[in-house]
């Protein structure tokens, strides 16, 4: 075992567990709507709970609570954070159930979801968790026997003298813990003894989602509340002026209609950047709500220029020749090298914005009094949003609570905190508990997206086919999508990475795995084009170039462990039998580092009909430890998805600062029959602690489907949505 | 404002709306079941799928009034115990991420699964096709329609 010291003391423990104590009482059945299926069958529900720590609460049942620190997503933390504290807990996994924690980051810490962070920067913390847990326990009962802890044995739950025959139950011992100090050091178990961790256990909220109980931000409700919808801006430049406020009030319904503004001062990067004055109408019914929105009639006015796709199109090419390099790489003698090649490769990229389009549109609950602030509702970032509420109603932070209830996905839009702020305004304004909420619509046309983005890539071989000078220069609305030191940095003697960005007013904001996402898209379909002109197999060709990083490395150092990075693609060469071609299955390969974990993937086409089809997907997942093997691997299955589903088929265009697409009638996101038919994910075995998983899946299906497609049609693919540039019906060769 | 009288999980229920209010929002604010999630509100997305007369039927597009004498069915109602096989087969695959779509992904596979005990896969894409899951478990949606018809 290791001994660590703990990050907590006892303070900070009884400092969370009355925050518990309080904090949880969302009330009526909404607690239990926000606990995990209680294993009944198993063990009895208990008369009495101990309170451990903060994190562990045991029945005299046995039946153990372990409580979830960070949102949940989609990502499956309210499965796998748990299981980690019940590893070093030494409990049994189905007396296991799990209750989101309350709010508290000055305890539990890092109590968001966003950058693939969430198992990662807490995997140490719900590991002392746990084992301080059970050193606790160990304690009480060595106490209660007049023995040493040494001269006990804990396994699933159950103490046990090594030299005699007592053993005890948590259950039983669990009333003596509570009064044992904190320990200041645990020991942690060696990874080799681990025994749920690195399994696979099932979603703990299984049973309530296929049965529906109310779990999602938009299925709560309290006694009294209203409900509210707002109206922003019809377009990017627009403010609203004021609109038929009397005839909407007096529409069947509508208890009240009037002007919200969630402008504060000193706004944080997950404030709203767009739209601050809002239509707000309250009332009893949803429909009722819809009805009286439609028939707002407001007058809005110009505030700055109404944009469209055309405009994009053009400030990203005149960026290209006169914009202003921001963060940049150079090593050695770019000009030169391409000067001196004997083959120059070049291709332009570019991707529309996207909406992110969770299938739960934005929603939330606040209760605003004279003094105090409840917030309920699916945010990812909970602190921030309580931040911005304190600043916008001069309620001090302290007397704000945010309960967080599970998401309808994430994906990064649930990182921007507006819509709890505009809940918040609007409770204020009519003194009563209400929940607002967004229909696709006004969720669609928020802004928020995914940047634009455009990159145009050089290559430079030499008469032996090496590659001698490489170059990006990448825009993009309102950035570029450039990672200076990584791949290929490091790896080519004349290197030149440069980003630029280009002013717009269309809001853009952080769309799971950002900038990596495009970046793989094109990085990785060039270098597919650099290897064929090359005359290199792609994997081995890549496989060169990471022999480079290794042995002899180009420049300051770059961000990617090139014997990792190899490894994914090796595994996903062997996995996929890369090399062996079986008639009319057309394959394309890539991979991509991004959130401190490696993902190689390879993409199986046919064409069927002329058109292609995707019939499996092949990933190497390199993240170190993983947790819940199963549900990893949903994760990495979800992330292929998303990938090549986007890449494929979305974009949003604009006209006069309006979005053109505006629901999933003209917005086209990947369907059944348009999805792959298999997914296959294999994990390097390793004993790094875990890095990222939530978006590193994702970026190098991109590039894995574009090399793929140019097998199949001889494309070579480089403006997404591919599907509008796909014509090409015959395969190559 | 009329009074319906709606037969929802084999229970009568009488509820008072607007003649054009979506049977969605009579499940979600009147008679608070709340299984049945809300995503287009223009029959596009499949969330909101509730069979009615046993037919999988996007319940944000069509008005309580013209819902007097049918059966209505959510998926609070697919089975006393939440072991309907479609629901037996989700968790043993272990479908979901986020869950959201998955009631309605789930009413239609078992609307299909009525129709069509032994569905090929082009049968599932075409029952299945508006149903949308953003977090892309298109692929465990599929194995799972495969097991529950063999349950």
């Amino acid at each position: 075992m290791t001994k660590v010291n703990t990050q907590y003391n006892r303070r900070s423990f009884l400092k969370v567990s009355a925050a518990a104590g309080g904090g949880m009482l969302i009330g009526f059945s909404w607690l239990t709507g926000c606990t995990s299926d209680p294993k009944v069958e198993k063990i009895a529900i208990p008369n009495e709970w101990y309170d451990i720590n903060g994190y562990i609460k045991i029945g005299d049942t046995g039946l153990v609570t372990i409580y979830s620190p960070n949102p949940e997503i989609g990502q499956n933390v309210r499965t796998s954070m748990p299981l980690i504290v019940a590893e070093e807990l030494d409990v049994d996994w189905k007396n296991v159930v799990v209750e989101q924690a309350p709010l508290n980051t000055g305890f539990y810490q890092n109590q968001f979801a966003g950058g693939s962070l969430s198992i990662r920067l807490s995997w140490n913390a719900l590991r002392m968790a746990g084992a301080a847990g059970r050193r606790m326990l160990l304690e009480a009962a060595a106490k209660e026997w007049g023995v040493m802890v040494s001269d006990l044995n804990v396994t699933q739950g159950v103490i046990s003298e090594k030299n005699g025959e007592r053993t005890i139950k948590y259950g039983e011992i669990a009333s003596k813990a509570v009064d044992i100090e904190i320990p200041e050091k645990v020991e942690l178990k060696e990874i080799k003894d681990f025994k749920l961790i690195g399994t696979s256990v099932k979603n703990v909220d299984a049973e309530k989602i296929v049965t529906g109980k109310p779990l999602f931000g938009l299925d709560f409700k309290r006694e009294g509340m209203k409900l509210a919808m707002i109206q922003h801006p019809p377009a990017f430049g627009m403010k609203v002026k004021d609109f038929n406020e009397e005839e909407i009030k007096g529409m069947p319904g509508v208890i009240d209609a009037f002007i919200i503004d969630t402008t504060i001062e000193d706004p944080d990067w997950n404030d709203e950047k767009g739209f601050f004055q809002l239509i707000a109408i309250v009332g009893d019914s949803t429909w009722q709500l819809m009805k009286a929105k439609r028939a707002i009639n407001a007058n809005w006015e110009t505030v700055s220029e109404l944009e469209n796709s055309e405009m994009h199109l053009k400030k990203l090419e005149d960026a290209f020749v006169s914009g202003t390099v921001g963060e940049s790489r150079k090593d050695g003698d770019p000009d030169a090298a391409f000067a001196n090649a004997s083959k120059i490769i070049e291709r332009t990229y570019s991707s529309p914005f996207l909406p992110h389009n969770t299938m739960e549109p934005m929603n939330f609950f606040a209760n605003v009094t004279d003094t105090s602030v409840e917030l309920i509702g699916p945010t990812q970032m909970p602190e921030p949003a309580e931040k911005s509420v304190s600043k916008l109603l001069n309620i001090p932070i302290e007397n704000i609570t945010l309960n967080m209830t599970r998401m309808g996905g994430g994906f990064g839009r649930r990182l921007y905190v507006h819509y709890a702020l505009e809940a918040a305004a609007i409770s204020k304004k009519i003194g009563a508990p209400v929940k607002l909420i967004y229909t696709r619509e006004d969720d669609m046309t928020q802004g928020t997206y995914r940047p634009a983005y455009q990159s145009r890539y050089k290559a430079g071989l030499d008469e032996n086919n090496n590659l001698v000078a490489f170059s990006v220069r990448g825009t993009g609305l309102p950035e570029g999508s450039v990672f200076p030191k990584r791949f290929p940095a490091g790896t080519v003697d004349n290197y030149l990475a440069e980003s630029i960005g280009v002013k717009t007013n269309i809001t853009t904001g952080a769309w799971r795995a950002p900038q990596s996402h495009f970046t793989a898209g094109a990085e990785q379909s060039f270098i597919d084009e650099v290897a064929e002109a090359a005359g290199k197999d792609p994997i081995d060709f890549r496989l060169e170039l990471f022999d480079r990083a290794i042995n002899n490395p180009v420049g300051e150092k770059h961000d990617y462990d090139a014997e990792r990075y190899a490894g994914v693609l090796k595994l996903v060469k062997e996995k996929s039998n890369w090399g062996e071609t079986e008639q009319g299955v057309y394959r394309g390969v890539a991979a991509y580092f991004c959130h401190s974990s490696y993902v190689a993937e390879v993409v199986d086409i046919v064409l069927l009909n002329g058109q292609p089809k995707i019939k499996k997907v092949w990933c190497a997942v390199d993240c170190g430890i993983v947790v819940n093997i199963d549900g990893a691997i949903n994760m990495v299955q979800g992330g292929v998805i998303d990938g090549i589903g986007h890449a494929m088929y979305s974009q949003l265009t604009f006209n006069n600062g309006s979005a053109n697409e505006t629901n999933f009638d003209r917005y086209q996101l990947m369907r059944h029959s348009q999805a792959p038919e298999d997914i296959e994910v294999f994990f390097v075995k390793n004993d790094i602690a875990p890095t990222g998983l939530g978006e590193p899946g994702l970026p190098p299906a991109v590039g894995a489907l574009a090399n793929a497609l140019y097998q199949a049609t001889g494309q070579r693919l480089s403006k997404q949505p591919f599907a509008n540039q796909i014509n090409a019906k015959m395969p190559l060769g | 404002m009329p009074t319906y009288n709606l037969k929802i999980n084999g229970k009568l229920q009488s509820v008072e709306a607007d003649s054009d209010t979506p049977l969605l929002w009579v499940l979600r604010d009147h008679v608070n079941l709340l299984g049945t999630k809300f995503g287009c509100g223009i029959a596009q997305c499949g969330a909101c799928t509730v069979h009615i007369n046993g037919n999988a039927t996007r319940s944000c597009s069509i008005p309580v009034a013209n819902l007097q004498g049918m059966e209505i069915t959510t998926i609070e109602g697919l089975s006393e115990n939440g072991d309907h096989p479609v629901q037996e087969a989700w968790k043993e695959i272990d479908v979901p991420q986020c869950g959201y779509c998955q009631s309605g992904q789930i009413m239609s596979a078992a609307a299909l699964l009525e129709n069509n005990p032994n569905p090929s896969d082009e049968d599932i894409d075409v029952a299945m096709n508006g149903n949308i899951c953003r977090c892309g478990t298109y692929v465990r949606i599929k194995q799972a329609i495969k097991i529950a018809s063999k349950l």
